[in-house]
């Protein structure tokens, strides 16, 4: 365990053949020692140093997929506890449950919305990942049929719930190709639920609850059956146990490299919750700590909505803000007399500001100013927001060219930089705007 | 055979620091009650390698000026109640807040321009119907809230008020007027960890005992940079648990005045379909950004619907039950 990237070269073939989508195999080999690549990569490696290897090049959470095509669910591969010591990778997946008693039309018409759903946020397209279903009816004829249901309406990926290899084996039959999460196997039928998941390459979920000693046991034996790709069910509901059990999960992952437990995590915060605004509340703590597939029993747009957004927030990598392209935005159908503004290029910044120049139905030009990345005031500071970069941008994305008036609106946080950018900006006349995104609205109402 | 699994433990050295708010009358004040905050040798929750003795705590955000931006939502729970800051906090305190989080907004030159005489009269009729511990805020230019700030500190002698907020270019009047007057203070940075520890070293320059002073990392609502405040609390509090001593201060989070700021909770018109119920998308907006932030840290949050209230104090205690 831990070796290092030299290390683990000294066990590589040395032929730099590239195979491995990487230039050398030393950077192979210090990928591998980060934890970011797997050895099965390498088409050459002996089988002696693949022994050698194993423990080592592994990532401590394996790496999961849920589903086909483009919308497939992959979760794992964390490297960090805290989102600041790197970054969180593979946010966690969002299914709904259905269950297999509710009146077919019934479940179909919420099947379709589902599909439907979708919001942008950002600039980025925001969707329910997929769909559980549950065989509550115990009968694997009518499961089997509901899942064909489910199949004839999306491709989105699902999670199959049954305790009966038998039901899950005529699901199965419904979802060839489309590795849907097989839920769950335990002490009783691991045996026949890890050959189903076997014969249909499908990840399998490992259920025992509350004990990491049976859960690792479990993973060993469906592994000694060849699965590699699990899903770990610690089956804790009660908000404390969940964080307490996720947070130790993902410590023995990457603290102690334990193995047997180092797979993604499936949660039900539904099933711990005094109501269906509890239930969000849930759902938030295992976005942030720590889930990879997030199962919910309300398909509710209000709570989706914020799900959504809360996990966009936790994944975006601290490191890189999320940023739009600099340049010359129009607004409403902007006229050469319209207002001009300038923002930076933050996106949150610019779909603030964005946001509320189109609520306030003005036509306006909107300069976004390459801050690379930073808002308003980070950027001013960091000199990537000033009066140069101001002006530059002004003549960069011809801006005179296209409007018939000298007037800048700068926004009130910088109103500073005012002096400077008059003598940057010879013959304009700078104007400060409102220092909340929100009064620009009325701010638009009074500009001439 | 179930296999053998070690859970590992974090050793931590250090603890966040305990600090109360409010006196009774058996200590100086007039409060029915007092609530203390802090104390916590763990990351939140995680009882089974530390201590986390006092639950995070909820307090309820009250105006003394009709709030006429707010979201119709809160407009409408309630009521004329937004006319009077005693009733409202009265109000407040039926709803289950454990404190009441007064701002003197009335004073702002640019709204009512009211003067201090006018603040201490705020003060003692919130102080005659509530008996709960107050964080009194100014209106936010440094002028104002030093001149009402400082009435009020000696009118509330010994009520060990949070006074707010000190930031790095306005703290040093307030700071002398909760020495002065045997209260509290906030202390208020911008979203980063050297600021908030920095400024937590100047209000002890001034001789104000550490265990008097709450700080405020400031607050991103969910969509609105939820993620920095976030982030920068759990650096904090793994500061705190290391040793780090002028990082071990409560936080306190205005989670409303952020979340109820966003155009989600804020308007209905002409926002997409899939924002759901106007209602229930709102509740949502405060409760998540409120328990977010109790998940990295916060020890008090400031909300401002009644409904937030409950859930995010079911939501502490079943994170708190085992």
């Amino acid at each position: 365990m831990g070796l290092s990237g030299l290390q683990i070269y000294k066990l590589l073939p040395k032929t730099n053949c590239k195979e491995c989508g990487y230039p050398t195999c030393l950077a192979f080999g210090m990928k591998l020692a980060a934890k970011q690549a797997e050895l099965s990569a390498c088409p050459y490696v002996s089988e002696e140093a693949k022994a050698a290897l194993e423990a080592a090049s592994a990532p401590p959470i394996r790496l999961v997929t849920v589903g086909s095509g483009e919308k497939k669910v992959e979760v794992g591969n964390e490297t960090v506890l805290f989102r600041h010591e790197k970054t969180f990778y593979h946010q966690p997946g969002l299914f709904v449950r259905l269950k297999d008693t509710v009146p077919l039309s019934e479940f179909e018409a919420v099947v379709e919305q589902i599909r439907e759903y979708s919001i942008e946020r950002v600039g980025i397209e925001l969707w329910v990942d997929g769909i559980a279903i549950e065989n509550a009816s115990g009968d694997a004829a009518n499961f089997a049929k509901y899942v064909a249901a489910v199949r004839a309406k999306t491709e989105r990926p699902l999670v199959l719930i049954a305790s009966d290899p038998v039901s899950m084996a005529s699901a199965l039959e419904q979802t060839d190709g489309s590795a849907p999460l097989i839920y769950a196997a335990t002490t009783e039928n691991w045996n026949e639920m890890a050959e189903l998941a076997a014969k249909h390459k499908a990840p399998l979920a490992v259920r025992a609850d509350g004990d990491f000693g049976v859960l690792a046991e479990l993973t060993e034996q469906v592994k000694g059956l060849g699965l590699e790709d699990i899903v770990l069910d610690p089956g804790i509901r009660d908000p404390h146990g969940s964080l307490v059990a996720l947070t130790q999960l993902r410590r023995l992952a990457l603290k102690s490299n334990f193995r047997p437990l180092g797979y993604p995590i499936v949660v039900f915060p539904g099933e711990g919750a005094s109501s269906a605004e509890d239930e969000a509340i849930q759902a938030a703590q295992h976005i942030a700590k720590y889930a990879g597939i997030i199962i919910l029993d309300h398909f509710d747009p209000a709570t989706i909505y914020p799900l959504l957004t809360l996990r966009l927030n936790i994944y975006t990598d601290p490191q890189k803000p999320i940023q739009v392209s600099p340049g010359l935005y129009e607004i409403s159908s902007p006229q050469p007399d319209s207002p001009l503004l300038v923002t930076t290029n933050f996106s949150l910044t610019y779909f603030s500001v964005a946001g509320e120049v189109e609520g306030s139905g003005k036509p306006t030009w909107l300069l976004v100013a390459d801050s690379e990345g930073m808002s308003v005031l980070t950027g001013w500071a960091a000199g990537k927001f000033d009066a140069e970069k101001i002006a530059k941008s002004v003549q960069q994305f011809g801006v005179p060219s296209k409007i018939s008036h000298k007037k800048i609106v700068i926004p009130g946080l910088v109103s500073t930089i005012l002096g400077e950018l008059e003598e940057e900006l010879p013959g304009w006349e700078i104007l400060v705007g409102p220092r909340e995104a929100i009064h620009i609205p009325a701010y638009l109402k009074t500009w001439k | 055979m179930p296999v053998t699994v070690e859970i590992p433990k974090e050793k931590w050295t250090g603890k966040v620091r305990e600090v109360t708010l409010g006196a009774t009358a058996a200590a100086g004040g007039t409060r029915k009650k007092t609530v203390t905050v802090g104390g916590e040798s763990t990351l939140p929750f995680l009882t089974f390698e530390g201590e986390m003795p006092n639950p995070p705590v909820v307090a309820l955000e009250v105006q003394d000026a009709y709030p006429d931006d707010w979201s119709a939502l809160l407009k409408e729970v309630w009521g004329d109640t937004l006319h009077d800051p005693a009733a409202w906090a009265q109000k407040a305190e039926e709803y289950g807040a454990d404190i009441i989080a007064l701002k003197l907004q009335s004073a702002h030159p640019e709204g009512g321009n009211t003067d201090a005489a006018h603040a201490v009269e705020t003060v003692k009729s919130v102080l005659a119907t509530t008996g709960l511990p107050l964080i009194i805020y100014g209106p936010g230019q440094p002028e104002k809230d030093n001149e009402v700030l400082v009435a009020v500190a000696e009118a509330a002698q010994g009520e060990r008020i949070a006074l707010g907020n000190c930031e790095e270019k306005n703290y040093r009047t307030i700071v002398a007027a909760a020495l002065a007057n045997d209260h509290l203070v906030v202390n208020k940075t911008p979203i980063d960890v050297n600021l908030a520890k920095q400024l937590n070293i100047l209000v002890n320059d001034m001789r104000l005992d550490l265990d008097r002073m709450l700080m405020d990392p400031t607050t991103g609502a969910l969509g609105y940079g939820l993620e920095y405040s976030y982030s920068v609390m759990e650096r904090l509090r793994i500061a705190a648990l290391t040793g780090d001593s002028m990082t071990q201060q409560p936080m306190i989070c205005t989670v409303g005045e952020e979340a109820w700021r966003a155009k989600e909770s804020k308007v209905n018109e002409g926002v997409p379909a899939a924002w759901g119920d106007w209602a229930r998308r709102s509740t949502n907006w405060e409760v998540i950004t409120a328990t977010m932030l109790i998940e990295s840290g916060a020890n008090i949050v400031v909300l401002r619907h009644p409904d937030s209230v409950k859930l995010v104090k079911e939501a502490i205690a079943s994170l708190r039950a085992h």
